[in-house]
């Protein structure tokens, strides 16, 4: 492609398959206490690469 | 859905329901504001019409081929999935916010907790109402294993004996249920000495340091109780802090009406020695002269614009430091279930008054109709639990046609009822600096992308 770089694909979908495990951190208790950031959240689910 | 923006020259369009991001150039940009889907494999007559003066018709023929390749490969116009919250069966609890001292020994202009009390009368919480509250998250954990208590207030450090003893009880737990926990504390570092420091770099896995930025800045809202700025005080004793430091910490500020000029108050943290920031904006009600209003959103973008701009050019010169509200994850980043719902506020988190009564979160602390039940009784209102269990980027106003959704998750519950006495209607005034906040952090990871190529 010449026009279009991708930086980030589709992940999404395919995160929601093993998704909701509930193990990352409360996004509140990061650092904001006033506001919700989510985004930079890490994923904590230890099975979704072992299944 | 597609969102499409431009920042320092570079042209980013983001697919909203995939999740990916493309950089393009300006005649794939001019496009995409003729396209809708469904695709055809051809250009659309009217967008070669509207663009036949600017670019030839070969040239426009040839970008929209990648934009209908990417769009067959799920990567553009993407239709939503419209993935499913469950609501029908009880999240377990994980996460708690302990206020163990309604008590503070600042007086600080802006805070929510009315200098500390909640408007309750000062408190400190006693050991037992700490033990129960760990009982009660172990008990409602159900089977989550990571387990988040944070040690809030007031200020925590007025009532630390007990914050170690609840350290202590907690850990002697952990095995036996099989539970890991992390502890985090916030504080405002008048009492932060030597032993405080090293015991809460032994067990604390996030310290959030409260300072706003520069001195006049500080000084103007946060008060001592002689009504001394409270600077000069603490300032040394988070330095030192920091440099004994192993673990995560923010030193976080507030920003209000009086500092929209806050990029400046950042790049202050950042020389004082700082390198892991956050600055945010005040909630407040609307009446208070150091609120932030509707008016101040446009020079509110563009500061933060300007941040974007001033951390990128850092970064290149090897002088980076994290600017929280920017930090996004594109690869491993939370899943698309975590994203519907946010914080989990009232649902999987909940905060514990210095006797024992439990609320959604902190900010909710002393609104007596949010008032869910006690840890030491056990009683939990679980209506009111479902009620935020429901709260969803499908089911809160504005959300469902909000490009945002999957980056914000909804906004903050407490914001919501702040505001508009509705959890499930977001704040205008947040919405659209969440919306630019998400835009330049982005923006940095592009940057970074493009410089790696």
């Amino acid at each position: 492609m010449t026009h279009i770089k991708t930086i980030s694909g589709a992940k999404l979908k395919a995160s929601a398959i093993k998704g909701g495990c509930g193990e990352c951190q409360t996004s509140c208790q990061s650092a904001c206490k006033t506001s919700c950031t989510v985004a930079n959240q890490k994923c904590e689910n230890l099975k979704k690469d072992k299944e | 859905m597609i969102h499409k923006y431009t920042q320092n020259g570079i042209y980013i369009v983001l697919d909203i329901h995939s999740g990916a991001v493309h950089v393009v150039d300006k005649i794939i940009y001019d496009l995409l504001d003729y396209l809708t889907p469904p695709l055809s494999e051809t250009i659309p007559q009217q967008a070669l019409t509207a663009l036949e003066e600017e670019y030839p018709s070969d040239l426009l023929k040839e970008s929209y081929g990648e934009i209908y390749a990417l769009y067959q490969d799920g990567l553009l116009f993407t239709p939503d999935e419209h993935f499913t919250v469950r609501t029908d069966i009880d999240s377990p609890i994980k996460a708690m916010c302990l206020h163990i001292a309604h008590d503070c020994n600042l007086r600080c202009d802006y805070c929510f907790a009315s200098t500390g009390d909640f408007g309750g009368g000062r408190m400190k919480m006693p050991f037992e109402v700490g033990k129960a509250a760990i009982d009660f998250l172990l008990e409602k954990s159900a089977n989550r294993r990571n387990l988040e208590v944070d040690f809030f207030g007031g200020e925590p450090l007025m009532n630390f004996e007990v914050v170690k003893q609840i350290v202590e009880y907690a850990r002697s737990r952990e095995k036996e249920f099989g539970k890991n926990f992390r502890f985090t504390i916030t504080t405002n570092g008048v009492l932060l000495d030597e032993p405080k420091m090293e015991y809460i770099n032994r067990e604390m896995s996030n310290v959030v340091l409260s300072l706003d930025g520069r001195k006049e800045v500080n000084d103007r809202v946060r008060h001592r109780v002689d009504r001394m700025g409270s600077y000069d005080q603490i300032v040394p004793h988070f330095q030192k802090f920091v440099q004994m430091r192993e673990g995560d910490y923010y030193v976080r500020g507030t920003f209000t009406k009086y500092n929209l000029d806050f990029c400046e108050d950042v790049l202050h943290l950042a020389s004082l020695g700082f390198d892991q920031i956050s600055v945010e904006p005040v909630v407040a009600d609307p009446g208070e002269p150091y609120a932030i209003t509707e008016e101040d959103v446009p020079r509110i973008q563009e500061e933060y614009e300007k941040l974007a701009t001033v951390l990128w050019e850092r970064k290149k010169a090897g002088k980076a430091f994290n600017f929280f509200h920017f930090m996004i994850d594109l690869e491993q980043g939370p899943c698309a279930i975590k994203r519907l719902r946010g914080c989990g506020a009232g649902n999987e988190y909940v905060a514990i008054t210095p006797d024992g009564d439990i609320y959604p979160c902190h900010q909710f602390v002393g609104d007596a109709q949010f008032c869910m039940g006690s840890v030491l009784t056990g009683e939990l209102n679980k209506e009111l639990k479902h009620t935020f269990a429901t709260a969803n980027v499908y089911n809160k106003k504005d959300c469902p046609e909000c490009w945002a959704r999957f980056y914000c998750s909804g906004g903050c519950n407490a914001n919501n009822h702040k505001y508009a006495k509705d959890i499930f209607t977001p704040h205008k005034v947040s919405c659209e600096l969440e919306r630019k906040r998400v835009e330049c952090a982005i923006f940095l990871k592009v940057m970074e992308r493009l410089q790696e190529e």
